[in-house]
């Protein structure tokens, strides 16, 4: 199979800083069920001085929200940050994914996440046929054929050029490991130029998956989850799927909830993910080979300073 | 094997309401196995329905228009005195019936898949019928079936211990076994082999088959 990854030009700024041997770090951006995007846009604002782009969530856990290219697009006109346009394939065929990527090229999106998507019975509108014509990895090959061959994965020809830079997922959670690791070794063959973790807690696991998934010379963006309440720390521990809060952070988080000033509660939620993460990236930044850090704060911007100010 | 499950009596009698007399027709074959169309079944049903059924017959394979024709030509008067056709076979045999009789029939099964049969009333889910086997490459288990995605080069991060997020992690992640299996057989080449996008136009194009 043809190999491309370290071929294909930066065309992202987010690229082009992982290649500069920058520590890059990313956020993440959610849109809802929602018909305006002002929330993403404050949001976006609220991080744009601490990451280089931000990811731009496509259904996440399959719930049925805005679609993500037009908030991807809208961050960064408006706002001037980055974004990386998050596309499953659960919802799309082979035309519609096509479509969406002439779209993104076209918006000037630089950064496309392909990933397979959570199954359509986990979401909320259960009932709904998951697509999935092509995987995560097929997806990866036929971004690969828009971006440098200029042909859609039939073979026909683009009018036009899609200069796009690929990211995958990676589950470093993933038990066992090594399925998880030679499908990365698969996606990156076909031409990856970055992959970005699911949600670590644990920093050995962390280190396990980084030191297996070296040999692909694919940069890796570890992905952190700062908990903004006890309540988004229990739902992340049961329902996400391979990820459990260890069990001190948890009950950490569970003690600074029971403070009845609401003022004090946040700032004692802070001080908690703070004591947790601050030592996590600092750990992954100085004993790794990590080109970074994804930190999926949805709507608790406030923790970007104090976590991120020293990278 | 086909697997078939019988719908509930209430499916069943909505369905049948706006019919008068009915024939009932079942398979010998696969839902004779199932326990969902043999003989017990379609005389149970008859009984339940008492006076509307007109009569009665066991098919060997309702699916073969051939053995339609042989074992209900005998019943002729009484499917042509029917309103409707009520038959206990998959949806192949039902359409079937349809084409032999020309009248109007009704599914008393849903058609859940091929499967496997460990044993009676245990049946697993393993075949597509995709029209494009690729079970030499991926260790004797069906990706395309019993990967919930259908992923062909998985796993997706929806795995825990080798169990599937759809499903409550009860089933098996399809492409953990297929790791499993081929690192047993000394096969991971196979694993690491990228395959590309299917050509669906193959099965869309060939709903018959003339040999």
């Amino acid at each position: 199979m043809v190999k491309m990854a370290d071929k294909r030009p930066a065309y992202s700024q987010l690229v082009k800083d992982i290649r500069a041997g920058k520590f890059v770090l990313t956020g993440e951006l959610e849109p809802e069920k929602v018909t305006g995007i002002e929330e993403i846009l404050v949001s976006a604002r609220a991080m744009k001085p601490y990451v280089v782009a931000a990811n731009v969530t496509d259904n996440p856990l399959a719930y049925a929200y805005m679609n993500s290219l037009v908030p991807s697009w809208a961050v960064q006109e408006e706002v001037g940050l980055e974004t990386v346009y998050q596309m499953t394939v659960r919802d799309r065929n082979r035309l519609a994914l096509t479509s969406d990527v002439l779209a993104a090229a076209y918006l000037g999106i630089k950064n496309i996440l392909a990933i397979s998507g959570d199954h359509t019975v986990l979401g909320d509108n259960k009932g709904a046929a998951s697509v999935y014509d092509v995987d995560s990895a097929q997806f990866v090959y036929l971004l690969h054929k828009m971006i440098d061959e200029g042909v859609d994965v039939a073979g026909n020809e683009i009018h036009g050029k899609v200069e796009i830079n690929v990211g995958i997922a990676g589950n470093p959670n993933a038990d066992p490991l090594m399925p998880e690791v030679l499908k990365i070794g698969r996606k990156t063959k076909l031409g990856a130029d970055f992959i970005q973790t699911q949600t670590m807690f644990d920093i050995d696991k962390t280190k396990e998956f980084l030191k297996e998934v070296e040999k692909y010379k694919c940069p890796v963006l570890v992905g952190v989850f700062p908990l903004k309440s006890y309540g988004i720390a229990d739902f992340f521990d049961r329902f996400i799927p391979g990820v459990s809060v260890p069990p001190e952070l948890l009950a950490n988080m569970k003690k600074a909830k029971e403070e009845p000033d609401k003022e004090k509660r946040s700032q004692l939620y802070d001080e908690v993910n703070l004591e947790f993460f601050r030592p996590f990236i600092k750990e992954i930044h100085k004993t790794t080979s990590a080109a970074g850090i994804h930190v999926m704060a949805v709507l608790y911007e406030r923790i970007f300073e104090p976590l991120l100010e020293a990278f | 094997m086909i697997i078939t499950e019988q719908k509930s009596m209430d499916e069943i009698q909505e369905m049948i309401s706006p019919h008068g007399k009915l024939f009932i027709v079942g398979c010998g074959t696969c839902s004779t196995s199932c326990q969902t169309g043999g003989e017990d079944e379609v005389k149970e049903m008859t009984e339940r329905l008492g006076d509307r059924v007109a009569g009665w017959a066991m098919v060997e394979d309702p699916c073969d228009l051939r053995l339609d024709r042989r074992d209900l030509k005998e019943h002729r008067e009484q499917i042509a005195e029917s309103d409707a056709i009520l038959v206990m076979a998959c949806g192949a045999g039902v359409q079937t019936v349809g084409t032999y009789s020309g009248k109007i029939v009704l599914p008393a099964l849903n058609t859940l898949f091929i499967g496997e049969t460990e044993r009676l009333g245990r049946f697993h889910d393993m075949c597509k019928a995709c029209g494009d086997c690729i079970l030499d490459e991926t260790g004797g288990i069906c990706p395309l079936t019993r990967c919930a995605k259908g992923l062909l080069n998985g796993p997706c991060g929806g795995q825990v211990k080798g169990k599937c997020e759809v499903g409550d992690y009860e089933n098996e992640c399809a492409w953990i076994q297929i790791y499993d299996r081929l690192k047993e057989q000394d096969r991971l080449d196979l694993f690491t082999k990228f395959r590309p996008p299917r050509d669906f136009s193959k099965k869309t194009l060939k709903i018959h088959h003339v040999f």
